[in-house]
């Protein structure tokens, strides 16, 4: 069985359709594409790397493509209104992969622009061609997959010295009323000495759909940039996504990556930072809540390559039931790059005796005069933290809770926007109490009626 | 051993170190009895012949060289194997006995000589050190001592060509339970050509009054060496179980596939401590040993215990995963390791810690030091069954760096399945701290010195685990490997 023919048959089949719908820069990659998909193969579960994903299975699923580009439903800004309290942000929605019409009347915003790749193509060909798909890697046979189908995408382009006064935010949601899988694509480009937050969440409107979000972004830092990108996933259990995120960083540029899981269904992100400048900064994070069937795996990936940088990794995983949990990371230091410090924790809560966990802390390290660190545990909450909240009447089921809300605090902590901050406090709360919203994770004033099914 | 040098003479031990490149590089002239290059099954066969091996251990020979030809080499480690002609070696060397009718009981003078110089001590100086010794050079083991006085305790340790003949139901028993012969790529073919080693079973509630030790040497050109020991420790037995071993200088490579296979029954204990010090090549990489070495112990009896205790100093090329199946209930598997890379020499080594039995634990303790342009990776798997519950976890791996041009390595793989196991993983890289230093030579102690003094502090939670003889050589073979890394 190979899951990669189905999508190849399709691409021939449609091939002239594919092309003359995108921006002529996208089908450039798709041949060199194509070629890397005629031989690779998705890899299975127990492969290197994929020790306890099986993306072959996940990809096998007859998924409906939008390759006609059909227009879906309503409009996504119709439905949700941003009503948080002290954060207030520029505000755009995807739906499906196509990035909403009705957004785009306020594309640039202040100096930043915020628009589909059909337009950046013209407004911005020589930025699109120089950045677009020379990140990615095409030997991962999921990016090539996204280069071969993948028709529009987002492209944010912050210039030279400009900071944004809000963040920018991003809903991303499925709405289809059929299995679907879609090609998300982001571009983003920060200019030297500028900076950019940047919030994306993940919804699906419909829990009984299968959905595949396989998407690529590429992450431009310049010299002396700031990125900030919080990725939330708030989605259904029929919900997959894989998720490649690749940063170029180069001289003092600060990285700030926030992978969060509260609810979703399989998910495989893959994060490829290669700092290329001197005193670069990354910081990775990660915090997952899973139970029920939920699987999420985390691979990263950081190759220092230039002396003086730092980065700084924190995954924690809180897993319930059966829900299955992956870490893999790899530090690299390369010859000729001293004083680099790099630290990487992933910290892991089993709390169902069905739950799972693999972790693969990994460094490779070719220059001496280097601080580099990894640290690994897995293991239950403390019996004598929660033998002491119980002497003083707060009982089992909150003790767990606060101690499990606790555990994962350092990884909010770590968010450099405080209203963000306080809001993931609140939600994660909510999380573990079990009554949090199907949408209550993108911001949002909550639908009434879209309380989350699986609780 | 005859090393009796105090741990504190740092500065002699330099001093040695200094004229001393490769201690054990000499070769003995003692005629050996090699079949011609190459392996198919008739080799095979014929190294069976040569042995007197009954049949069944032939068909295991065979199954064994008939999987491995459906095998390739596994290129997975972070260390470049070139590609092996395994046509161009010859798959057994024996020490040829002159005097035909004594049989091993007389050993050559020449070949005495060097087991001298490397300081066995075979004969009297035995008494003197209690020690049990079973030297296997090339292919054959060549002396057994203290066989008779361990025989009164029901203790059997000679080599495993010996136990095929005499206990061939023990041996049948035991080879190949733990590491089958389709194991790995090297396990196939060391199932295939194996020739001797040694051959332990501490019988029930015998506590193995001295310590065993087996030597091995690789002395023929163009050879390889593939021993296997098998050691079984029945209920409630104990031994302590020591490996050395040396190779000359020379400057094609050669191949050492071992497979170590243990097996402890209940509340039984085995401590396998090893010495590794094959011949590493020269400054430039030229020539060393491939020490390509699968080892493995069960614990199937409850609150049994395997610790395993390594020091890796020599060998071009180092891959070898000396792992614990705990089993049993309340088991415990250990291992603590010192791999020091110098000059061009790759180092992938590590222990699985494959848990299966409930409440048992496991430490790992592995500290890694790279100099030159060598590559020394630790690599290791935690895994704990759905099962297993109750279990704990503790493992430590630091790497220290001594040169810009060397790389230190760490890729750990943990599994948990329940959620009652505790893992923990730590892992650190960095170089010796210049304050360190610079307090030393401030004291006037010269920054080799220096070094040599650090690396032994930072070794020494693992050499502490050594038996004393081993642990007083294993110290200076550290010094003597750092030689001409500082500067």
């Amino acid at each position: 069985m190979n899951a990669l023919k189905q999508y190849i048959e399709l691409y021939d089949s449609n091939r002239a359709l594919i092309e003359q719908q995108s921006p002529a820069l996208l089908n450039t990659l798709r041949l060199e594409a194509r070629e890397q998909l005629e031989t690779a193969r998705l890899p299975r579960k127990g492969s290197e790397d994929y020790e306890a994903t099986d993306l072959e299975a996940l990809f096998a699923h007859d998924y409906g493509v939008n390759i006609n580009r059909l227009p879906f439903d309503a409009d996504p800004g119709e439905t949700f209104h941003c009503d948080v309290p002290n954060l207030s942000t520029c505000l755009y929605y995807a739906s499906n992969d196509a990035f909403h019409s009705s957004a785009t009347a306020e594309r640039n915003i202040g100096q930043v622009v915020v628009e589909p790749f059909s337009m950046a193509a013209v407004d911005y060909p020589e930025l699109m061609a120089a950045h677009y798909g020379k990140l990615a890697q095409m030997k991962d046979p999921t990016v090539a997959l996204n280069s071969l189908l993948v028709q529009d995408g987002l492209f944010i382009y912050v210039p030279d010295g400009v900071v944004p006064e809000r963040p920018i935010q991003l809903v991303n949601i499925f709405n289809a009323a059929l299995d679907m899988m879609v090609q998300r694509r982001l571009l983003i480009i920060v200019g030297k000495n500028a900076s950019v937050k940047l919030l994306a969440c993940d919804h699906s409107q419909s829990p009984d759909y299968r959905y595949l979000n396989n998407q690529v972004i590429e992450i431009v830092a310049m010299q002396g940039s700031t990125v900030d990108f919080y990725d939330m996933e708030e989605s259904t259990p029929l919900t997959s996504r894989v998720s490649s995120i690749y940063v170029d960083q180069h001289e003092g540029s600060n990285v700030l990556i926030d992978g969060i899981t509260l609810t979703n269904g399989f998910t495989r992100n893959n994060y490829h930072v290669e700092v290329n400048g001197e005193h670069a900064e990354t910081h990775l994070l990660g915090m997952t809540i899973a139970s029920g069937e939920q699987h999420v795996d985390s691979h990263t990936f950081i190759s220092h390559n230039a002396p003086r940088c730092n980065s700084n990794e924190m995954f924690k995983y809180v897993l319930n039931d059966n829900a299955v949990g992956a870490f893999a990371g790899k530090i690299l230091v390369k010859p000729n790059c001293p004083r680099v410090e790099a630290y990487q924790g992933n910290r892991n809560l089993c709390s169902a005796p069905t739950a799972r966990m693999y972790t693969k802390p990994q460094l490779e390290i070719y220059t001496d005069d280097v601080m580099c660190s990894h640290g690994s545990a897995v293991g239950q909450l403390d019996e004598d933290a929660l033998f002491y909240m119980r002497t003083r009447g707060i009982g089992m089921e909150e003790a767990r809770r606060l101690l499990m809300q606790a555990f994962v605090a350092d990884v909010i902590d770590g968010v450099r926007l405080d209203a963000l901050k306080d809001r993931l406090h609140y939600l994660v709360e909510k999380r573990f109490a079990g009554t949090l919203s199907n949408c209550a994770g993108c911001l949002q004033t909550c639908h009434p009626n879209k309380e989350n099914k699986e609780k | 051993m005859k090393e009796t040098e105090k741990p504190e003479k740092g500065n002699q031990i330099i001093e040695e170190a200094a004229q001393a490149e490769y201690k054990y590089g000499f070769v003995t002239d003692i005629e050996t009895e090699v079949i011609p290059k190459g392996l198919d099954e008739d080799v095979v066969r014929r190294i069976s012949a040569l042995k007197g091996e009954p049949e069944w251990l032939l068909e295991f020979r065979l199954k064994a060289y008939r999987h491995w030809l459906t095998l390739k080499a596994p290129t997975w480690g972070h260390v470049h194997v070139p590609e092996i002609d395994y046509q161009a070696i010859s798959y057994y060397a024996a020490p040829r006995q002159k005097k035909a009718g004594e049989g091993p009981k007389e050993i050559d003078p020449e070949l005495k000589k060097t087991f001298d110089k490397l300081g066995i001590p075979l004969e009297e100086q035995m008494r003197l050190s209690g020690m049990a010794v079973d030297a296997v050079m090339d292919s054959v083991s060549v002396k057994t001592t203290y066989r008779e006085r361990l025989a009164e305790l029901g203790v059997i340790f000679c080599s495993i060509s010996e136990a095929v003949k005499d206990y061939p139901d023990l041996v049948r028993k035991y080879l190949g339970k733990v590491v089958p012969y389709t194991d790995n790529f090297y396990a196939a073919l060391n199932s295939a050509v194996f020739s001797d080693g040694s051959f332990v079973y501490i019988p029930k509630g015998v506590r193995c009054p001295m310590e065993l030790s087996t030597y091995f040497r690789i002395n023929a050109a163009q050879t390889g060496q593939f021993e296997r020991t098998l050691i079984v420790a029945d209920d409630d037995a104990y031994v302590s179980y020591l490996e050395g071993c040396t190779a000359p200088m020379r400057d094609e490579n050669q191949l050492h596939a071992a497979i170590v296979e243990i097996i402890v029954e209940d509340r039984a204990e085995v401590k396998y401590s090893t010495v590794q010090n094959w011949y590493p090549g020269d400054k430039d990489g030229k020539g060393g040993i491939y020490n390509l070495v699968t080892k493995r112990g069960l614990c199937r009896g409850d609150h049994s215990k395997l610790s395993w205790t390594q020091v890796e100093t020599g060998s071009a090329i180092t891959w070898k995963y000396p792992s614990c199946v705990l089993k049993g209930d309340h088991s415990v598997g250990e291992f603590y390791s010192v791999a020091l890379t110098n000059n061009w020499q790759e180092a992938d080594t590590g222990t699985k810690m494959i848990h299966l039995g409930r409440h048992s634990t496991s430490t790992i303790v592995s500290k890694g030091i790279s100099a030159g342009h060598s590559q020394n990776s630790y690599r290791g798997m935690v895994k704990i069954a759905p099962k297993a519950t109750g279990c704990r976890n503790f493992t430590q791996c630091d790497s220290l760096l001594l040169s810009d041009t060397s790389g230190a390595h760490t890729f750990p793989v943990i599994e948990v399945g329940n959620d009652t196991s505790v893992v923990e993983h730590e892992a650190t890289t960095s170089k010796i701290n210049e304050d360190q230093i610079f307090y030393c030579n401030q004291r006037g102690i010269s920054t080799e010195d220096a070094v040599g003094l650090i690396v032994n502090g930072y070794a020494k939670e693992v050499m502490a685990k050594l038996p004393m003889e081993f642990a007083v050589e294993a110290q200076k073979l550290l010094s003597i490997s750092l030689e001409g890394s500082v500067g």
